[in-house]
């Protein structure tokens, strides 16, 4: 099995990977840090998996990517970041930074990597809960995950009839470095598990929206069906 | 709330800074600092009140594994049961194991820890090939035998730095199994007896005692490495919530029924290796069981069977105590605890100042003795028993890292 990893050093992709290199697989990681991505290539050779990187900031250009992503069984799309709520919602630059990372790099990626994936390939990608419906605290974090979730939808639509899934891995609260600022409550689930979950998903060769923890889809249900009016004056 | 294991004494830290990255830089900072990995210490010394803990759970990678030589390079947050998850499969088993799997490689080091098997293989800090010191100066250090401060950060208490990664030499297993045997007794002089036929014989000793049992009667096992494919234990219990059930009629109770089943289960088994040195890891959070208050742990380590016998001649109610005889191999630590001698570990719920003050009875009986106490499962030690049972004390002090200190340290110190 050949698994890409596009934002490897992701805590719920290395999470994934450890999973995927005690079974053998052969992955490619591609990330930007090259400090970081060898922390994380040396961990899962030392699991079980052969091992190649390629050090790439994917928000710029993607050259030599496709020519080594190309015979993927599995294509983990990992990369995001939440941002500094504070700068989030005041500096015009850095939302569309985070616009770039979430949304516009993932796009470019699912456009340049899809039409070359094989039948029973699976795409997986990590959206968000954050997705479902804005709030004030999530800010453009929550619009770029939308965003993505509607391109994977459209994606879902147009690859089924050549055999290649489509995933939108929808994580609640996770305790990883991105959310190392939050409180952290007993809705937060830890990277390991939602890795499984993240694996167990591939695994069931199905598609669709998954919610990591699978609880998150109640909640989200009713997050969703509440009336603006009533939505609007609430402050979680 | 960050607590250590026994739950006692409680602190509230300024900050705590979850480390992802072994190549990353610690902030600067104002406060004292302190890693902190699984929080399996007992008392204080994981603990940092007012100050700022670094969290070492992140620092979970494996950097390379030598399947012939059984060398293992991993990152400090790693624990020992992740290791056994990747090794034993590979004919390989950690050289020295606690009575958990739940601990870091990082506390592992940072407390010198011990096994059943110290009277072969010595303490866990003797089988670290190199390490890498991070000090909050910014200096990153590779250290190795040899070299002072190499000393110093095994039984460290955390206290030289922060360890990102070490190298520790595992030992080849041909077989994965355990062969044990439970075998009862009664007094000290059949422990003594067992033990010194044991510990020539078996590489795995340990007892555990019934202290309310008035002809101090006990469970000496022993155990090695052995063919065979016994089941691993079932899925874990756990203890959802403070369920404060651990008293004089229940650990009475526990205690008799514990034997009786030791007592039948027949004295020569073929065990997983998971239920023979973890068998406490069964039930998770087991520590809840003391409710809210926790409980404390008295671990000493005495140089002779007459201060045992001293000690154990009144001994308090406690539910859980296990006995051990230390072997000669020196520990590498300039803190280490592992001395020469027997070590004795009781558990006693929290009960104020009648707790405290069994234990500050029971300190004088060691350390008059010329014992002991361990720093992992301390909340009461005082500043004079530290002083008089580690010796080195000046010279380790010379390598602290000015940046890092304890609620431990500050209360055997200051």
């Amino acid at each position: 099995m050949k698994v890409v990893v596009l934002g490897a050093t992701s805590a719920i992709a290395q999470a994934a990977a450890r999973i995927w290199a005690e079974r053998g697989a052969e992955i490619l990681l591609v990330a930007r840090d090259p400090q970081k991505i060898a922390a994380v290539a040396d961990d899962l050779r030392t699991r079980g998996a052969q091992v190649e990187t390629l050090v790439q900031d994917l928000n710029q250009d993607h050259p030599g990517l496709l020519e080594r992503a190309a015979p993927a069984d599995v294509m983990l799309l990992a990369q995001g970041i939440l941002g500094d709520p504070q700068r989030r919602d005041t500096d015009p630059d850095y939302a569309e930074l985070v616009l770039r990372t979430n949304l516009v790099a993932p796009v470019r990626l699912l456009t340049l990597l899809a039409p070359h994936l094989r039948r029973g390939a699976c795409i997986a990608a990590l959206s968000s809960v954050a997705g479902d419906r804005g709030r004030a605290k999530v800010g453009v974090y929550g619009a770029s995950k939308a965003g993505l979730d509607s391109m994977l939808s459209a994606l879902r639509q147009r690859l089924g009839p050549a055999g290649v899934r489509v995933l939108t891995l929808k994580p609640g609260f996770v305790d990883t470095p991105m959310t190392a600022a939050l409180p952290k409550t007993p809705l937060f689930a830890s990277a390991a598990e939602v890795g499984a979950g993240v694996v167990r998903a591939v695994d069931s060769g199905r598609d669709g929206v998954v919610y990591l923890p699978w609880w998150w889809r109640f909640i989200m249900l009713v997050v969703k069906s509440l009336p603006e009016r009533v939505f609007k004056r609430l402050t979680f | 709330m960050t607590e250590s294991w026994g739950r006692y004494p409680q602190a509230t830290h300024a900050r705590e800074v979850p480390l992802a990255w072994r190549a990353a830089l610690l902030l600067p900072a104002t406060r004292p600092l302190l890693a902190y990995g699984q929080g399996r210490s007992y008392g204080d010394s994981c603990l940092n009140d007012g100050g700022t803990l670094l969290r070492t759970a992140g620092l979970d990678r494996f950097v390379s594994l030598d399947p012939q030589s059984g060398i293992l390079r991993c990152e400090a947050g790693v624990t020992l049961g992740e290791i056994l998850r990747l090794v034993v499969p590979r004919g390989l088993f950690l050289p020295v194991v606690p009575g958990t799997k739940h601990v870091s490689v990082g506390g592992a080091i940072a407390n010198d820890i011990h096994g059943k098997n110290h009277h072969r293989a010595g303490t866990f800090g003797g089988h670290v090939r190199r390490l890498e010191l991070l000090r909050s100066d910014g200096q990153r250090l590779e250290l190795g035998p040899g070299d002072e401060l190499f000393a110093a950060t095994i039984g460290g208490l955390g206290l030289t730095g922060l360890i990102t990664w070490a190298e520790i030499a595992l030992r080849p297993i041909p077989v994965a199994a355990v062969r044990t045997e439970a075998i009862p007794f009664a007094g000290l002089d059949e422990f003594l007896a067992l033990s010194d036929e044991s510990d020539g014989q078996c590489e795995y000793t340990v007892a555990w005692l019934d202290v309310f049992s008035s002809a101090l009667r006990g469970i000496f096992f022993r155990g090695d490495h052995a063919p065979g494919s016994p089941r691993a234990p079932r899925a874990r219990a756990a203890v959802p919530l403070e369920m404060p059930v651990v008293n004089g009629a229940t650990v009475r109770a526990f205690n008799a029924a514990y034997y009786a089943a030791q007592k039948l289960g027949g004295r020569a088994r073929l065990q997983h290796w998971d239920s023979f040195f973890f068998p406490l890891d069964a039930v998770s959070r087991w520590n809840r069981l003391y409710g809210r208050r926790g409980f404390l742990q008295f671990q000493c380590v005495v140089p002779t069977r007459e201060a045992l016998r001293e000690i154990l001649r009144d001994p308090p109610p406690s539910p859980l105590t296990v006995l051990k005889r230390f072997g000669a191999i020196p520990s590498p630590g300039t803190l280490s605890f592992p001395r020469p001698g027997f070590t004795l570990a009781l558990d006693l719920p929290n009960r104020g100042e009648e707790t405290f003050a069994h234990f500050a009875r029971l300190e004088r009986l060691a350390i008059d003795a010329g014992g002991a106490l361990y720093p992992a499962k301390d909340a009461r030690m005082s500043k004079e028993a530290f002083a008089r049972s580690y010796p080195r004390l000046p010279e380790f002090a010379r390598h602290l890292d000015p940046g890092f200190s304890s609620s431990f340290w500050r209360r055997v110190t200051q």
